[in-house]
């Protein structure tokens, strides 16, 4: 089998993994990364939101925010789990995507053309 | 790693996006250079590896959570301004479908993750794994250790951006605009997260897919040397 074969085949297992991103934090009970808190933990933190952060932080609407499906959030485990695969492969696909346009237009072309 | 929108004010989100324009520009010129067709399918793997193993959360037991990047696995493959797109382009879809970073920190995030991350790493894994075999044990722990490295002084790097953030803005009364916290508490959180337990995650992952390409396809891990120089 060819190695970029098993490197795509290894991106799939990766994406049905990943809600062990998701679940082993929350059973750890872990927050949020270190500056990455909503303004609510924020305020929770320092005890104010400060106002250049609450205005911001409210610039831009993602639709997949935090990799969960609109409508799922509140679904349980199960639900935020495969929203969460889901999320994988349409940024996995994305990504290849992007990546193969920017690589076609920046790649060297064959030799024998050029 | 991934700053959100809010906690950068204007000046260093300007200065992220004034600096990564012309290392975009200067990266798309060394790929054009050097990348051949037939490795575009491994810059897309780099980009979606990169992407998803940001989604594998690792906390710290009651505290925080962290996560690898694989940039500098894709230095390795393919030169670290090859790193530089692919990395920029999985924080790029991260930020706009899944507000993971936000939009006015694109450019500081790609300065720390796909521009310090992958050059710091690979100028480790080059002055580490210099003339050693290409099957050898000391390309392995090169690798883990520059991925190590590379992600702590990213980290190092964004703890300097946040904590900036209140000797730039604040109001008049003193309370801060954006990050609240100084250099001090955000130096120290950053690198003590990244330097304890998410660079050993960077370093396991880059070591290992380096081991296995020793195995499956040694080619893979000889063709780079000489690319961005």
């Amino acid at each position: 089998m060819k190695t970029t074969t098993k490197l795509w085949i290894g991106l799939g297992v990766l994406a049905i993994l990943s809600p062990i991103g998701l679940y082993v934090p929350a059973l750890c009970k872990a927050g949020s990364a270190w500056g990455e808190w909503t303004p609510d933990e924020v305020h929770g933190l320092v005890g104010f939101i400060p106002k250049g952060l609450e205005k911001l932080g409210a610039l831009w609407k993602a639709p997949l925010i935090n990799y969960t499906l609109k409508g799922w959030e509140n679904h349980g485990a199960t639900h935020m789990g495969i929203a969460y695969i889901i999320s994988a492969i349409i940024g996995i696909g994305l990504c290849i995507g992007l990546a193969f346009v920017v690589g076609k237009i920046l790649s060297k072309k064959d030799k024998n053309h050029g | 790693m991934h700053i959100p929108d809010g906690y950068l004010g204007p000046v260093t989100s300007i200065a992220g996006y004034a600096v990564m324009i012309p290392l975009w520009i200067i990266a798309s010129r060394q790929v054009k250079k050097n990348l051949a067709a037939k490795q575009v399918p491994l810059l897309a793997i780099g980009a979606a590896f990169s992407f998803v193993i940001m989604m594998f959360n690792i906390p710290v037991p009651g505290g925080t959570t962290g996560h690898a990047v694989g940039a500098v696995l894709v230095a390795i493959l393919l030169g670290p301004w090859a790193a530089t797109i692919a990395v920029s382009v999985a924080l790029v879809i991260q930020a706009l479908l899944f507000g993971d970073g936000g939009i006015t920190a694109i450019g500081a995030n790609c300065f720390n993750m796909a521009f310090i991350l992958p050059f710091t790493g690979y100028a480790v894994y080059r002055l580490i794994s210099s003339r050693s075999h290409v099957k050898s044990f000391r390309r392995v722990a090169a690798a883990g250790i520059a991925g190590y490295i590379g992600l702590v002084i990213a980290s190092l790097v964004a703890g300097i951006e946040f904590g900036l953030q209140p000797l730039l803005h604040h109001t008049t009364s003193g309370q801060a605009l954006y990050c609240p916290y100084g250099l001090k508490v955000a130096i120290t959180s950053m690198v003590a997260g990244h330097a304890l337990v998410f660079g050993w995650v960077e370093l396991i992952v880059t070591a290992l897919v380096v081991k296995f390409l020793q195995v499956q396809d040694p080619a893979l891990l000889e063709q780079q040397i000489g690319v961005g120089e």
